[in-house]
């Protein structure tokens, strides 16, 4: 698997940050973003939802994250929640917390939670097709967040504005037209000097090029790199698509059934997955050097969310799986000072992964 | 832009042609002497014949339809049986009493039905939208003719608070207008509900919320001006049906308009009068539409430019 | 074949559970079955002709009481019995009114998308010139020009209806007629109106469905709206329309007069429109709340 490879151009800088962070993470002040086991609940007709168990992340300045996961796993909901746009009702955050810069999110005012938004962290979404609004032209929706936060004039809005629409590459007489007459990926391009507007600490990206085809993926991932440098912003990268996180992820999360199950530096989740789920998910990838080997997915679906599980939510899936697995929660085990794997196979002190993909 | 007016404009001649045509025809085709209607019952036989004669009764219904036709192009749509006058300069006199109770009646409509569907698509649930849609559904409900009994009830019976009838008192229009609009207010408030319930689901109000925004403004600015465009094209068609229910609203309270002409004329047999009538009722309806529609290329900037309108 | 008929059962298992669940709907249809069961039961406790037509000077303008629960009129006639009797004309007005606009105007919006070209062209035309006459003024138009009975009434009200059934039609179809399967049933030589109504016209089903029930309810209005101007069922037939029209007269002091048919006609719609709403959300495929 050729993704590693990518891996390795990256090792320096990455040994550079990670230093800075010891066992549990720097202290407070140097992390823009921390999340404390967070529970979120999605309360709807049919039944109790529950979207995220226990979500923990530590994001420092200048680091890019990569949530990774299925469809489903709860990592949308934890963007949501960071911005506090979980839509209520149906949903619920149960407990946990979030600090944005050491704040507590939660204790905040609605007033005050609205001057974060677009300011200190903004969002990018999954689908450039619906996330502009048709009837506003693209300047005015790159301005209007200018103007939100920044106590400028009109005018001055807008020349603020038409430099963002040139920093992502877009002409400048393109100001007053508006979205449907963009392609998808310049939408994106819109969406993503919208969110880079402010100047924002940190950058929550959901699943942006899912919707794009793959020239314009590679396109859109240089112009977010090169604003990435450009700002020193911290990002958090949803992607189910291990290749994107290989190209801008500093450190990687792999998130199921709500919670992360394995976490550490690039290098080490990607070179030396501890996780099983982790492993299935490497494994389930094509192997471009070796046609005639077949595809191994991991079997099975993720577990039922309006079911809360009091043991590992993984198990029923798990190649590895024993009757110890299937008694309580698995506990957490460290690998390094930056790498742990949430899996109660680890509570047998030999244990390792012996199906790892080819390297 | 001016071409998609043109376009437009030209469309509308066959609709209009085509509703003279089945309009004189039904009315035409309906059993019953003409011309003796004309005379009265009691004329004698030479005069019944006379006017048969004189308003070339005797000829087909297609020769009498091209004449008809031909005199419609130019402005004469013949005379009323009963008064003897040209039924189109009766119309426009009626014409303007219907305009100003249509003009109240959508003003009222308008002024209640966008607040309140805004906000019960905001307060979604509450017992402020349950009363809203409960509200609602009983105006839509509620047939016209006996909202303004009810109202002549209790404002002018009961309450004596407002006249009954005509239109003397520069306040006599507020029950009409009342009346009249409150189908269609029901209706768009429905409608308004409906389209902001659509639109604030929508991504792009998230990406709003997302820049930080106050929700008064996601609200105003950017969910109001997407959820309008469904409304404006609907608010054409309530127009219209509250057009035509003029005629019933006109009838209860007196007023002395091309509704209550309408059918003064049934009652008196002038047929002439009302095939006039409905047909300049109908072009009428039709510029509205053609109205309705261009705010409609205002409001949607998918159709601005397309037809090349751009901003600044 | 036997496949296509479970199907069809167990969708319309699916659509009623998904009514049920709408308390307003059940609200309205409960309403409706209500005022048909009284409508159809009206002879068990009115005789027609003595409470409903029969006049008793002696009698009249009696505010409701034991004896004449919603009072008596100018003629002295038992109101309960006109407007329970008034609910069978309208009803029937509206049912067969609705059925026969209703096929027309399928028909004809099916045959338009199916066959296109200078038919559809036509029938569109018809149908936008149709539409273009506010619906009461062309029921005023028919009424007097072909007299006042029940038949003239029933297609007055109606014909305004038929160009919305041929747009919904025309337009489900449309959706239906160009994809693969249709292509399939042709190629196995499926006869048109085979096609047209085993395969295309279910799938419009719904929409027509949700049309329909709306329409009965503005056509019931309409032949009210008639009535009350002078051009519905002649008297001395029982119609609520009518009814209001001569109570108006009387309603000074005799404010009961325009109070129980009025009642009655607003109850009818209203249990039309909760049903139609219901039934709107029940099949729509999105099921918003």
């Amino acid at each position: 698997m050729d993704i590693t490879g990518l891996v390795c151009d990256r090792q320096q800088e990455n040994v550079m940050i990670c230093a800075e962070e010891g066992r549990e993470g720097a202290a407070a002040n140097h992390l823009i973003l921390e999340i404390k086991d967070l529970f979120v609940d999605y309360e709807t007709d049919d039944g109790v939802v529950h979207a995220v168990n226990g979500m923990n992340m530590k994001l420092g300045r200048k680091q890019t994250l990569g949530l990774v996961g299925e469809t489903g796993a709860g990592k949308t909901t934890t963007a949501l929640s960071i911005l506090r746009l979980v839509p209520n009702p149906p949903g619920v955050i149960k407990s946990g917390a979030i600090l944005l810069d050491g704040q507590d999110v939660f204790a905040l005012s609605e007033h005050d939670m609205r001057k974060l938004r677009g300011s200190f962290v903004s969002m990018i979404f999954q689908d450039p097709m619906t996330s502009l609004n048709p009837v506003i032209t693209v300047g005015e929706q790159i301005a209007e967040v200018i103007r939100e936060h920044q106590k400028l004039s009109k005018k001055e809005a807008d020349e603020a504005a038409l430099e963002m629409l040139e920093i992502v590459g877009i002409a400048r007489d393109r100001f007053d037209d508006y979205p449907h007459q963009f392609s998808g990926g310049m939408k994106q391009r819109v969406i993503i000097a919208i969110a880079l507007a402010c100047s924002p600490k940190l950058l929550i990206a959901d699943e942006p090029t899912t919707a794009l085809d793959v020239t314009i993926q590679a396109q859109i991932l240089e112009v977010m790199k090169g604003l990435k440098e450009k700002y020193d912003t911290s990002m958090i990268m949803i992607t189910h698509d291990l290749g994107i996180v290989a190209e801008i992820c500093d450190l990687v999360s792999v998130v199921y059934a709500g919670s992360v199950v394995e976490h550490g530096t690039l290098e080490e989740v990607f070179k030396h997955p501890c996780h099983p789920y982790t492993e299935g998910l490497f494994l389930s990838l094509p192997n471009i050097n070796s046609r005639s080997e077949m595809l191994q997915p991991i079997p099975g679906l993720m577990p039922d969310p309006t079911e809360k599980y009091e043991t590992c939510p993984f198990a029923p899936r798990c190649h590895y799986a024993t009757e110890h697995c299937r008694k309580q929660l698995p506990a957490k085990h460290w690998f390094s000072s930056t790498h742990y794997a949430v899996c109660a196979g680890y509570d047998a002190p030999e244990f390792r992964l012996n199906r790892r993909s080819g390297q | 832009m001016l071409k998609y007016i043109c376009k437009r404009i030209l469309m509308l001649i066959p609709v209009i042609i085509g509703v003279s045509f089945i309009v004189f025809f039904i009315v035409n085709l309906a059993p019953g002497d003409t011309a003796r209607m004309i005379a009265g019952s009691d004329a004698d036989q030479a005069t019944v014949e006379r006017i048969r004669n004189e308003l070339g009764l005797e000829d087909s219904v297609f020769v009498r339809y091209a004449r008809y036709l031909w005199g419609g192009l130019h402005g004469d749509l013949g005379q009323s049986y009963y008064s003897d006058q040209p039924v189109v300069k009766i119309f426009f006199q009626r014409l303007p009493a219907t305009l100003l109770l249509s003009f109240w009646s959508v003003l009222f409509s308008l002024v209640i039905s966008l607040p309140l569907g805004v906000l019960s698509a905001v307060k979604q649930y509450s017992v402020f939208d349950n009363c809203a849609m409960v509200f609602a559904l009983l105006g839509v409900s509620i047939p016209t003719f006996w909202l303004g009994i009810l109202g002549i009830l209790l404002f002018s019976l009961k309450l004596q608070f407002l006249p009954s009838g005509g239109n003397e008192y520069w306040y006599s229009f507020l029950l009409p207008a009342i009346t009249n609009g409150f189908q269609m207010m029901a209706l768009t408030t429905r409608m308004t509900r409906s389209s902001m319930l659509e639109v604030i689901r929508q991504d792009y109000i998230t990406t709003a919320r997302a820049k930080g925004i106050g929700e008064r403004i996601v609200v105003l600015k950017h969910a109001l001006r997407n959820a309008l465009i469904p409304v404006v094209t609907t608010a054409g068609n309530f127009l219209i049906m509250m057009i035509g229910g003029a005629v019933v609203t006109e009838t209860i309270f007196s007023w002395p308009g091309v509704g209550r002409l309408i059918f003064d004329s049934i009652s008196k047999r002038d047929l002439n009068m009302v095939v006039g009538c409905v047909i300049l009722v109908t072009v009428i309806v039709c510029i509205i539409n053609l109205l309705v529609d261009l705010v409609y290329v205002i409001v949607d900037p998918k159709i601005k430019t397309t037809y090349g309108i751009r901003k600044g | 074949m036997m496949q296509k008929g479970n199907k069809a059962k167990s969708k319309f298992k699916e659509t009623w559970r998904r009514l049920k669940k709408s308390r307003t709907a059940m609200i309205g249809l409960c309403l409706l079955i209500f005022i048909i069961l009284s409508a159809l039961t009206a002879p068990l406790f009115f005789d027609y002709n003595t409470d409903a037509l029969e006049q008793n000077i002696l009698a009249r303008f009696q505010t409701p009481n034991s004896a004449f629960p919603f009072g008596t009129d100018e003629f002295g006639r038992n109101v309960l019995a006109r407007v329970v009797y008034g609910a069978r004309i309208s009803l029937v007005i509206g049912l067969v009114s609705c059925l026969i606009c209703c096929s027309i105007g399928v028909l004809l919006g099916a045959t338009a998308g199916y066959f296109g070209g200078f038919y559809e062209n036509v029938v569109m035309r018809f149908a936008d010139i149709l539409m273009a006459i506010p619906s009461i003024l062309l029921a005023i138009v028919i009424v007097s020009a072909f007299g006042v009975n029940l038949f003239n009434i029933i297609i007055a009200v109606g014909v305004a209806t038929i160009p919305q059934y041929i747009r919904i039609t025309r337009a489900s179809v449309l959706t239906v007629v160009n994809q693969e399967y249709i292509e399939a049933a042709r190629a196995v030589g499926a006869s048109t109106p085979r096609i047209i109504f085993m395969h295309i016209l279910p799938n419009c089903f719904a929409p027509i469905m949700v049309q329909a029930t709306l329409r009965v309810a503005t056509v019931i209005a309409e032949a009210a709206s008639l009535s009350f101007l002078g051009l519905g069922v002649p008297a001395p037939t029982p119609e609520w329309g009518a009814m209001l029209a001569a109570g108006r007269a009387y309603m000074r002091d005799y404010a009961y007069l325009v109070m129980f048919p009025g009642l009655a006609i607003m109850l009818t719609i209203l249990s039309l429109n909760l049903l139609g709403d219901g039934l709107r959300d029940a099949l729509d495929p999105k099921l918003k709340k």
